[in-house]
């Protein structure tokens, strides 16, 4: 099955860096049309309030004013912002603006002037009576809570997905295989717990920024940090009642996204300022609005009951969780199924598995997707709780988790029974080398030699913790992507994919899929992605899909090109195609031979003239599974509680790394996001709902100062589904570190810390509380 | 109001308003390589090198810049190419928006101290904030462009 690859599995430096770090500026705002309109935005000072009505006369006087919105002039269609396949799972709750605000920062109105400072200046005159109601802030208060967030008439799910607004629960759900609380009574050993992880914010660099303007034949062109170009024109055509051909939507380079920019932000303020007053608009977040009206990841509260028989066999989970998912219920249901899917088949040998519960809205800035998109938080949760089972049992955690967890062949009733908002797909694990990874992290940690704490000096001590984890890649028979290569004069090759590159590099590892597919190598391939007038549809960056569906995509492709290739040479060379060869310069039959460069010539210049072209999708029926086992090893005061990360330790399955180097960067970037969630990244509302963490100094992402030595390995694995063996890696490398470290903090100190992040206070408090 | 300064080589006259920042100028300008990350001397996306020494664009008024030398990645274009050679091998780049001013930080500290250690290495680019990579990549990657070795 695996080859001798040339160009993937191999280092290739990816095809924007250089250019990148040059200064090249082509992010969004970068591409903004010159003398732009400046879009503002007003946004609500109250947590919940009711708009009575808007006062826009005396800031549409102040000169330079171009136009101003407001729930009185835009149209009023009930949509989702979230970036998904239609009909999406999340429900429409969600108007451009509303006669509600629901947040301390939900938009009231948007002023676009010539400059910020007059949008800014007319912004202050704009009158809105507020009747201020009652917020809810505490999401354990929030179902069937008095106040209801979302009381307005139109608002609706597109399939059953538990939306249920007069009770304040955007999503709800509930599944069980065999008995759960039969089995449990069967088992000699059980542990109960609940687990809080909080409001991540995405952080990503660059802001959310978008900027309009009408082409030549008047029709809309929007430039958005985007990370679903292709639903993104679909959902502004439905909400904006303009038809599909009447919008380009174009993604340029984007600085990160992480599933925050898998959503609508300023576009559909842009869209509308730009059709109205027929000028080029831009709205670039600022800092502080990336951090308090983008989108977060869903707080969640996961209570776990585990259950295990003397001989170690895990035999029962019963899983109950609670989603915030702040104003609006965008991937409310999809991000809370994903705690169960996408971390409970790990244990795959139980007789019983329960989950279930609820999603609510409360009166906070909206969650969304987040990479690990419910995978981290059940993570947190499950694999904390592993390590309390295999204490209460006397064992090993390591041996536990090897002696429940999957293999490679195996399954789980799960896939078969959770999806993506509905039923899911039943799949064998063809590629998993998690019994490896596990082992070999093991060695590299020295885990038999530091398990499970050492004395390093005075005050100081070192503790390990682990934790495992799974993630899916791409939604089966849902995501869809698609390629289109041509063969330009020279022999080389244009490749056109709707793949979204946010910055993971999916435009190089399709530019080395299709490089080894033909034979070729990577500076012969022109890649140009995600532009819905110019390149074929792809759903987008999400769900870790872009090596798994776009690579497979973009496989297809090159070898449908290359098939072509060998008909037309052969046509040529009148010669019958099964006795051409082809090995990427040369077409080969007997004596007679033509190179690529003269069959491109020929076939655009001078006889048979024709453009040699191809286009080909992909859907997955499976969604394979990337595989990890993570170790930490952190350094503890114990007089201040204070902790750095001395080691963090991963071995992955993600297949074959198409680009070895990006897929080290997608696991180590995640795992340092995820420690960000484990320690240090902070979500801090006052009592009236107001975010105040809403700059990097005041919500601490990891730096330089804090990270410790990351060895960073990848089983030898090979997936057959995949494009060249290859698995999906973007998420799995978030889910483990809350784990990790809340393991590594039980074993320094005896005691486990229920709340993210797990900060010094934390520790304080809960060995305060032991004593 | 006018300000009259040096930017990378070549001696400009920008029209500016009081109270704009350097950041904003440069943009507005059409020197888009200078990035806005929080607008809050707190990443570092916007740093350029003024008389030589890294700078936050974003928190410096354009006003006091009159007269002096402002360094953008565009006037290190060789050492910003080389040293994305040694990124890439690392894996240290993946969205970009942190890399144009990483080149000038790298720039400037080669000029400071031309073979630093790791750790001195570390504080000399702890603003410069990056939520893609796993940083140690980068500092790998800095240590090794540093010191000559591939
Ligand atoms: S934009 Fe200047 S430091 Fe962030
Ligand atoms: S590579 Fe994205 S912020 Fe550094």
């Amino acid at each position: 099955m695996k080859k001798n690859f040339r160009v993937v599995n191999n280092v290739t430096p990816s095809i924007d860096g250089k250019g990148l770090m040059q200064g090249r500026s082509f992010y969004t705002d970068d591409l903004a049309q010159q003398n732009s309109l400046v879009i503002k935005l007003l946004r609500s000072p109250h947590a919940f309030a009711r708009i009575k009505s808007i006062d826009v006369s005396e800031a549409e006087k102040v000169p330079g004013v171009a136009c101003i919105l407001t729930k009185d002039n835009v149209p009023h269609v009930p949509f989702t912002r979230a970036g998904q396949g239609y009909p999406e799972p999340s429900p429409h709750d969600k108007f451009i603006f509303d006669d509600y605000a629901r947040y301390v920062g939900d938009e009231v109105a948007a002023v676009a002037a010539v400059s910020e400072e007059i949008a800014l200046e007319a912004m202050k005159k704009i009158k809105v009576d507020y009747e201020v109601l009652e917020p809810v802030l505490d999401f354990e208060k929030a179902y069937e809570n008095k106040s209801v967030i979302h009381p307005e008439e139109g608002i609706h799910e597109m399939f059953p997905i538990g939306f249920d607004p007069k009770k304040n629960l955007a999503a709800s759900y509930e599944m069980e295989v065999g008995n759960v609380d039969e089995e449990l009574k069967k088992c000699d050993y059980i542990v109960e717990d609940t687990f809080y992880s909080q409001a991540q914010a995405h952080a990503m660099l660059e802001p959310h920024t978008c900027n309009a303007r009408l082409d030549e034949h008047n029709r809309l062109v929007v430039y958005s940090t985007t990370q679903t170009p292709f639903h993104m024109r679909r959902i502004m055509s439905k909400t904006l009642g303009l038809p599909v051909e009447k919008i380009r939507v174009i993604k340029p380079r984007v600085g990160g996204g992480f599933g925050g920019k898998q959503a609508f932000h300023g576009e559909m303020f842009c869209a509308l300022v730009t059709l109205r007053t027929k000028k080029p608009s831009k709205c670039v977040f600022t800092r502080e609005e990336v951090f308090g009206c983008s989108y977060t990841r869903h707080p969640m509260k996961i209570t776990l009951k585990v259950g295990a028989t003397k001989d170690g066999i895990i035999q029962a989970i019963d899983c109950r969780a609670l989603s915030d998912t702040g104003a609006y219920g965008e991937h409310a249901l999809t991000v809370f199924m994903i705690v169960g899917s996408k971390v409970l088949p790990l244990y795959n040998k139980v007789k019983a598995v329960k989950f279930g519960g609820h999603v609510v809205y409360t009166n906070h800035v909206s969650a969304g997707a987040y990479r690990g998109y419910g995978a981290i938080q059940g993570n947190y949760a499950v694999e904390s709780m592993i390590d309390e089972l295999a204490e209460k049992m006397g064992m090993d955690p390591i041996k536990l988790r090897e002696l429940n967890s999957m293999k490679e062949k195996e399954t789980s009733p799960i896939f078969e029974i959770m999806g993506e908002g509905t039923e899911g797909t039943a799949m064998i694990m063809e590629s998993c080398k998690l019994p490896y990874c596990i082992k070999r992290g093991r060695e590299l940690i020295e885990w038999d030699k530091k398990w499970p704490r050492k004395e390093v000096g005075p005050h100081k001590v070192r503790s390990v913790g682990c934790a495992i984890a799974m993630q899916g890649s791409g939604i089966p028979f849902l995501d869809m992507g698609s390629c289109t290569i041509k063969l330009n004069d020279g022999g080389s090759y244009m490749v056109t994919v709707g793949a979204t590159d946010i910055g993971q590099g999916s435009d190089t590892m399709i530019a080395q899929i299709v490089a080894e597919e033909l034979q070729t190598t990577v500076d012969k391939v022109i890649i140009y992605s995600s532009d819905t007038d110019l390149t074929p549809y792809d759903c987008g960056a999400y769900a870790s899909s872009t090596t798994y569906v776009s690579g497979n995509t973009a496989w297809n492709a090159a070898s449908k090109m290359r098939e072509r290739l060998v008909k037309e040479a052969a046509e040529y060379m009148n010669v019958k195609v099964g006795t051409v060869e082809f090995d990427g310069k040369m077409f080969t039959s007997g004596e007679k031979s033509l190179s690529l460069e003269d069959l491109a010539t020929n076939r655009l210049y001078n006889q048979d003239t024709r453009q040699i072209a191809v286009t080909e999708s992909f859907h997955g029926h499976v969604s394979p599974p990337p595989f990890m086992a993570a170790f930490g090893e952190f350094e503890f005061d114990t007089e201040t509680f204070e902790y750095k990360m001395i080691k963090y330790v991963t071995v992955t399955d993600c297949g074959t790394t198409i680009n070895p180097m990006l897929a080290k960067g997608q696991v180590e970037g995640g795992i340092i996001q995820g420690y960000g969630m484990a320690s240090t990244e902070e979500v801090i509302y006052n009592d009236k709902g107001k975010l105040l963490t809403t700059n990097f100094d005041v919500y601490h992402i990891p730096t330089r100062a804090e990270v410790g030595e990351l060895v960073t390995e990848f089983a030898d694995s090979y997936e057959p589904t995949g494009p060249f063996g290859a698995k999906s890696v973007g998420e799995i490398g978030i889910d483990t570190p809350p784990a990790v470290l809340c393991n590594a903090v039980y074993n320094a100190f005896g005691v486990r810390v229920h709340h993210l992040p797990i900060t010094p206070e934390r520790i304080f408090k809960a060995v305060k509380e032991r004593k | 109001m006018e300000v009259k300064f040096n930017l990378n080589g070549l001696d400009v006259v920008y029209h500016v308003k009081p109270g704009e920042y350097l950041l904003d100028s440069l943009r507005t300008n059409g020197v888009k390589s200078v990035k806005k990350g929080c607008n809050a001397s707190a990443c570092g996306a916007c740093t350029v090198l003024v008389d030589g020494k890294p700078t936050l664009s974003c928190s410096v008024l354009t006003a006091s810049i009159e007269g002096k030398k402002v360094m953008t990645v565009e006037s290190i274009q060789e050492e910003a190419a080389q040293l994305s050679e040694y990124f890439a091998k690392e894996g240290a780049d993946q969205c970009g928006y942190c890399s144009a001013a990483l080149a000038l930080v790298v720039h400037a500290l080669k000029e400071e101290n031309p073979h630093p250690t790791r750790q001195e290495i570390n504080d000399y680019l702890v603003g410069n904030l990056c939520r893609c990579t796993g940083l140690q990549s980068q500092g790998n990657a800095v240590e090794k462009y540093l010191g000559g070795k591939k």
